[in-house]
């Protein structure tokens, strides 16, 4: 039996674990572990500039690879500040789990300095937490956090240690558990076979089938699973704002994203379609709109592997729990291909339908001479990265151009704060993908407000050789805000309004990076294309577009989910 | 509708908090709650009583099942069950009038007086929600009520049907 100290433990827990990167900063309460980590090579640690981008970088390190992402940060300041990072990760069910320091123990609850309760401060935003409380215990706590994050419904997990237990100086026997088994968390992974049977039953008489697939299709790496049924069936396929890629964009049975900034087709197959097969989707008011007049017509049949999340906002009709990959096989188990022989002609008119929809172009947007459009920048991008970068989005305007006018091909290549719309995510995400894949390219789409909420994160990128690129939008406003204060608040632009922007350029180059200034339509192309051929250097992109644009199509709130702007003019 | 829920549990630190969190972060309500170990001491069990319409009840015991520390959610008011819940009630006695009264109700109720001084009497009384809220009021008529402290219901189902790990 090896004995070592608690401080050793952890790292030696997180070798076992297989943990490649830990995304840190160090303080008080855990020095003792970061002279552990000092000992060796193995953990790979990677020193951020603030600790909410640490969770973020371990959270685009789990979206792209489906590893857990790991954070170690210390107590009080330390902690709370990866707050924001670990609702980000609850929100979009990321696995990640959190190592906080802690006062030693004795100290607890005399609010000692740098103390803070995290394991109450994190409580309603991480699926589960341990207070450690002796040295011996730390191999179960680390082996049971890394199993409850990255399995059932994945979610980050926080371990706090109290500097006392992880003390160098002391030694106990280190034991890691071979396996985990834990009698209250068991989560369901195979479909009731009643309830897969009337799923297939429902999807043989449906007329106008649709599949709405969300991220659990990509934490369930079922996006093989999900085109064999959608070809089978010759169903048209919505994907929400993280389910993107987990069904190809490219692939002719896409109808684009759906909700409040989905497409034209995507909300009307939604509505008007008969069966809805819902496949790690939480149909949440982002997609809906009004549940009250959501999908009329619709048979719901609804895979999720969180019971709680079925018919939370709307009723399923077929509800089935379990993981998307495991209940797709059983569908397909279920169903006979020769039955479907037929589809193409049985869906004929459904697909006529959807065509008629599709030729409204509901993306189009109107070019401009000189003044460039946001749409036009993502389009490039595509072109310039193949269609095959990494794409990492902050919040806000772009984000929705971002996931709109750019296929991604593949699950994992989209990496977004979905759920809680977390601006200054976007840099430290692509930064923990460039981690994960240090050979892909891994952009940014960024603009002008979200970027400065993690900036200070350049400075990683260079102590680590970090060739992100970073597509800036800068409309010198906070589009969203804007756009939302254009439509409803009679263009009242309430400080929307930045009229004190760095200088980027020159701020990437202080950060020791390469800046390039985009000013007009004219020098796109050739700005691109040097952005993408600098591969051994960060390229910050400060890309002027125009303040006026609006994304759409928007759904029009209290509507149904087919009721939508589509100009600044037009309406469904 | 009132609802009675059961939870089962890990008996370890921060395990009540975080359900008593799904209530307070997702706006269900508690009217009241009562919490002991088993008689496996690693186990504690939890009786909530709480209201809303089926939905919100569906949600709540999702949520709660759904808690890492939670083995077993089940909803007693759907079936046969027992529930019964415990008060401990001080009333002024002053006069030989008042004490005789309050004896003879407490004996219809089948409450027991604990303490007696030479101006209040304590008194036990179990049994249903409505039974204690009955007694309380009989003796607000009869005399003056100085405190009192109720236990939050607990439950079990009747027959065969358990609660079990």
């Amino acid at each position: 039996m090896k004995m070592m100290s608690g401080a050793a433990m952890v790292v030696e827990a997180l070798k076992d674990v297989g943990v490649t990167h830990v995304f840190g900063y160090p303080g008080g309460a855990v020095l003792d572990i970061y002279d552990a980590l000092f000992a060796q090579d193995d953990v790979k640690h990677v020193l951020v500039r603030h600790e909410q981008a640490a969770a973020h970088m371990a959270d685009g390190y789990a979206r792209s690879t489906g590893k857990t992402g790991t954070v170690l940060v210390t107590s009080g300041p330390g902690a709370t500040n990866t707050l924001t990072g670990i609702a980000t990760a609850y929100m979009d069910s990321i696995p990640m789990v959190v190592l906080s320091g802690q006062v030693p123990s004795m100290h607890i609850g005399e609010d000692a300095f740098q103390e803070t309760d995290m394991v109450g401060c994190s409580r309603p935003i991480v699926k589960h937490s341990f207070l450690v409380k002796r040295a011996v215990d730390i191999p179960e706590a680390i082996a049971k956090a890394y199993y409850i994050a990255n399995t059932g419904r994945p979610g980050p997990v926080v371990v706090d240690l109290p500097k006392d237990i992880v003390n160098v100086m002391e030694e106990h026997p280190y034991v890691f558990p071979s396996s985990v088994a834990m009698r209250s968390y068991n989560p369901t992974v195979r479909g009731h076979s009643k309830q897969v049977k009337k799923a297939v039953e429902s999807l043989k008489k449906a007329e106008r089938p649709v599949l709405y697939v969300g991220g659990g299709a990509v934490t369930a790496e079922a996006s093989g699973l999900v085109t064999k049924l959608a070809e089978l069936l010759n169903a048209p396929v919505t994907c929400t704002l993280m389910g993107l890629g987990a069904f190809s964009g490219t692939h002719p049975q896409f109808v684009g994203m759906l909700g409040m900034h989905g497409t034209m087709e995507a909300n009307k197959t939604m509505h008007n379609s008969d069966c809805i097969l819902a496949l790690g989707a939480r149909f949440d008011d982002r997609v809906t709109n009004n549940v009250a007049k959501f999908c009329p017509h619709a048979e719901i049949i609804h895979v999720d592997i969180d019971p709680a999340s079925i018919s939370k906002t709307v009723n399923a009709h077929i509800p089935v729990v379990g993981s998307v990959d495991v209940v797709l096989e059983q569908i397909l188990e279920l169903l006979n291909p020769q039955e479907f022989a037929a589809q193409t002609e049985k869906l004929a008119d459904w697909w006529q339908q959807i065509e008629q929809w599709r030729s409204r172009k509901c993306l189009n947007y109107e070019q401009g001479d000189t003044v460039i459009k946001p749409q036009r920048v993502i389009e490039a991008l595509y072109k310039y990265t193949d269609g095959k970068a990494y794409v990492s989005s902050d919040v806000g305007q772009h984000q929705m151009f971002a996931a709109l006018y750019y296929p991604y091909a593949k699950p994992r290549q989209w990496i977004n704060s979905g759920g809680l719309g977390t601006m200054g995510f976007g840099l430290p995400a692509a930064m923990g993908v460039q981690f994960a894949h240090p050979e892909a390219t891994s952009v940014v789409v960024t603009g002008d407000g979200s970027i400065q909420m993690n900036i200070q994160e350049l400075a990683t990128c260079l102590q680590y050789n970090l060739p992100i690129k970073i597509i800036s939008l800068n409309n010198r406003a906070l589009g969203m805000v804007r756009q939302w204060q254009d439509m409803i608040y009679k263009g009242r632009h309430s400080h929307s309004y930045m009229d004190s922007l760095p200088d980027f350029v020159k701020l990437a180059e202080a950060y020791g990076h390469v800046g390039i200034k985009v000013d007009s339509l004219d020098q796109l192309d050739a700005a691109m294309e040097k952005c993408f051929s600098l591969t051994d250097r960060l390229v910050f992109m400060d890309i002027a577009v125009d303040q006026n644009e609006h994304v759409y199509p928007m759904q029009i709130k209290y509507g149904a989910m087919d009721d939508m702007r589509l100009s600044k003019t037009e309406r469904t | 509708m009132k609802r009675i829920i059961s939870v089962l549990m890990e008996n370890a630190p921060g395990a009540l908090s975080r359900i008593v969190g799904v209530f307070s972060q997702r706006g269900y309500n508690v009217d009241s709650l009562c919490v002991a170990p088993t008689e496996d001491a690693s186990l504690s069990r939890l009786t909530i009583i709480t209201h809303g319409d089926d939905k919100v009840i569906e949600q709540i015991t999702k949520q709660v099942n759904k808690l890492v520390d939670v083995l077993k959610v089940v909803d007693l008011t759907e079936n046969a069950h027992i529930e019964r819940e415990m008060m401990l009630i001080k009333v002024a006695t002053r006069t030989e009038a008042i004490r005789a009264e309050v004896k003879r109700n407490a004996d219809i109720f089948r409450a027991n007086i604990l303490d007696v001084s030479v101006s209040n009497y304590t008194i036990e009384v179990t049994g249903t929600t409505d039974k204690l809220d009955a007694f309380a009021t009989t003796m607000a008529q009869c005399t003056e009520i100085i405190e009192s402290s109720r236990t939050g219901v607990c439950g079990l189902a009747r027959g065969e049907r358990a609660l079990r790990p």
